[in-house]
């Protein structure tokens, strides 16, 4: 991290308020983080950005009038306002992963109660993008009702997985049959780290079955950010190498945060 | 969240709320002697007209119980009765509606759904209809008689066009026994050549969407194509459609678009989401992006009539529709609708009670773009059925596909 400066720097806002948790970004005019910081998105998400802005230029010093242009995205991004524009949490995704790698690519981004794929060229521009049908398999929300249904804290779950020996298959595309297949597992003794590694493979092949990828493979979302052998899974699925960019779960977040920089900049031009 | 966007109507929509009113009083009129015929949306409407039938479209019913979002509450009574969630939401909402005996015509202060003396279907679309019609038969005991098109046509050629016309031809002896009167050719003739007038104007108003900014949208459409549906063959639709392209006119001549400051134009393929269209239209219209064109509306044109081969004509018309045909001629017509409209973008609703209206399930969409360019984006949802739908991702893949639509 960068770290606030003390002069009259400019700096640029990112908000992603999602399904579950918001997450906000600052950058300079480097592109670099500078500050960052995460909370549950609540059930006010003016009342959360307004919190988490005023949390984080307390904490690092700054002044909000630094803040020269702030962009949402995410679920909430209609409610922060503040915000001088928003994008979706599409165009935010993509813009934050082709920051880092500036090839064509596929980002992969598995959220709380979504999952997206989209296709970026080489100059990073849009091609195609996917989002998960009106259903919670392959997401988050998937996840952590496997974890409720093990009595694990899903900060477990990564080495869990990693640490199974079994190839276990939950069969069911629906959450909540998926997690009946659990309690059936666990009544015939299956090892739990099995069991685990079985629901990162049920999100595997929901991930696969969503669409084809081109290019690198790239992966962001908070579900990778805490479970990095899934996204090794995923990769090996699609037969290819999965790249998790820095700082996953704020990917979002960094990517409004540049698009902020960006039309700061066009306005100065 | 509240827009702040305006919804533009047209004048003359007054004329056509006084003109649909009429149609369904006079249809509800219990002292009307006519004899009620049912018919499917392109069913033989033509023939039944000409034999002296008041003729009842259930599907714009099913279409009116989505818009007044009724359905959703309506299609578990009939999925209670056997009727699977996953058929048909017209058929299921329309059976549920008549379980219950609530109408969104109780609205219009009118009984509801008229009873049917014989109900007509044409499987041009689907098996649903024949179900749905079906049902109806056996609770009124009445009979339901119709015509059966192959489905998937790739070449719409004379021995299908020989068969079809058979088939309707074939209808004529139960109609004659149910109206209790003979057929008369030239009657046949003269509603055709109603039809055909009527054709030749709605698809005047469609057309007119091809001018930049487009002074019509498919959401208009979804509402426009009232008369085309229930009153083709009368001349209560012609007279509507000529007040209305005066207007479309003059809104081309004025300037005047659909989308205040229009920048993009998308084309819809598949059905509309009824109980959805407004806030859809309205979403659109905040990005700037009209809906130019759709299958959906196009599917009233019916430009092969001609009153000097009646029964052929009908049927040629009747299959040479979009729906009932194979994936190459389905293409070649989005391709061609893409250049006519200048369209940039195309969205798919992948409709779940509707697989045959649904065109994204076997790669059609991928293959479309690889040879236009033009990029697409799918939304799951349904005609009628709300559980289907989720408003948050729909609205969310809408405004991420105008983001990659404004990309430079």
């Amino acid at each position: 991290m960068a770290g606030i400066q003390t002069d009259k720097t400019q700096y640029y806002c990112g908000i992603d308020i999602g399904a579950s948790t918001a997450k906000l970004v600052v950058i300079n005019s480097d592109n670099q983080i500078v500050a960052k910081t995460l909370g549950r998105s609540g059930i006010d998400y003016a009342k959360t950005a307004e919190q988490m802005l005023n949390d984080l230029t307390v904490t690092e010093s700054l002044e909000r009038s630094q803040i020269v242009k702030s962009f949402s995205t995410g679920y909430g991004r209609d409610n922060v306002p503040w915000a001088d524009g928003k994008m979706t949490e599409i165009a935010c995704h993509g813009k934050g992963a082709y920051f880092h790698f500036q090839k064509r690519m596929t980002v992969i981004d598995i959220g709380a109660q979504d999952s997206k794929v989209i296709h970026l060229d080489e100059t990073g521009k849009q091609e195609n993008f996917k989002m998960n049908r009106k259903c919670a398999a392959g997401t988050g929300a998937f996840i952590e009702e496997i974890a409720y249904r093990l009595a694990l804290d899903i900060s477990e779950l990564n080495a869990l997985a990693e640490a199974s020996t079994k190839d276990v298959s939950l069969g069911s595309f629906c959450t909540v049959f998926a997690a009946t297949e659990v309690l059936a597992k666990i009544r015939a003794g299956v090892d739990v780290t099995d069991i685990v590694r079985g629901a990162f493979n049920s999100v595997v092949k929901r991930i696969v079955e969503m669409d084809r990828v081109d290019g690198m493979l790239v992966m962001t979302g908070g579900v990778v950010a805490n479970n990095p052998f899934l996204a090794k899974l995923i990769g090996q699925a699609f037969g290819t190498e999965s790249h998790i960019v820095p700082y996953a779960q704020y990917n979002g977040a960094y990517g409004a945060a540049l698009f902020a920089a960006e039309q700061a900049r066009k306005l100065h031009s | 969240m509240t827009s702040s966007v305006e919804l533009k109507d047209f004048e003359a929509s007054k004329t056509m709320r006084v003109v649909m009113g009429k149609y369904f009083q006079e249809l509800t009129d219990p002292a009307r002697p006519k004899k009620i015929a049912w018919c499917t949306s392109v069913g033989p409407a033509e023939l039944l007209r000409a034999m002296g039938f008041e003729v009842y479209f259930p599907e714009n019913h099913g279409a009116m119980l989505g818009s007044s979002r009724m359905a959703t509450d309506l299609i578990p009574l009939a999925n209670a009765r056997g009727f699977s969630p996953d058929i048909c939401s017209y058929l299921t909402s329309d059976i549920g509606s008549y379980l219950k005996g609530e109408s969104p015509l109780n609205k219009m202060k009118l009984p509801g759904p008229p009873k049917a003396d014989v109900l007509v279907f044409n499987t041009n679309q689907c098996r649903d209809v024949k179900d749905w019609f079906a049902f109806y038969a056996r609770e009124w005991n009445v009979p339901c008689i119709g015509v059966h098109t192959p489905r998937a046509i790739g070449d719409v050629n004379e021995t299908i066009i020989t068969a079809i016309a058979k088939q309707i031809e074939a209808l004529i002896p139960v109609l004659e026994k149910v109206s209790g009167s003979k057929f008369d050719l030239d009657k046949l003739k003269e509603v055709i050549a109603i039809s055909k007038q009527c054709t030749v104007l709605w698809k005047g108003v469609l057309d007119a969407a091809a001018n930049v900014p487009s002074p019509i949208s498919f959401f208009d459409g979804t509402i426009q194509m009232g008369p085309a549906v229930v009153l083709r063959g009368t001349q209560a639709a012609i007279d509507y459609y000529e007040i209305l392209l005066a207007e479309l006119k003059q809104r081309i001549a004025d300037g005047i678009g659909a989308v205040e400051g229009e920048k993009y134009r998308i084309y819809w393929e598949g059905m509309p989401i009824w109980g959805k269209l407004k806030s859809l239209a309205t979403q659109f219209i905040e990005l700037k992006t009209a809906v130019v064109a759709s299958t959906y509306c196009n599917s009233w044109v019916f430009e092969a009539l001609n009153p000097d081969e009646p029964f052929k004509s009908m049927a040629r018309a009747y299959s040479e529709l979009f729906i009932c045909r194979s994936d190459e001629p389905k293409e070649a017509y989005i391709e061609r609708m893409i250049e006519k409209y200048k369209v940039d973008g195309i969205f798919y609703h992948n409709a779940k009670t509707c697989p045959n209206n649904s065109n994204s399930s076997y790669n059609m969409p991928q293959r479309i773009q690889k040879k236009t360019g033009k990029p697409f984006v799918i939304v799951d949802g349904d005609l009628n059925d709300l559980r289907l739908y989720s408003e948050e991702q729909t609205r969310t893949n809408i405004e991420a596909f105008v983001e990659q639509l404004s990309q430079v």
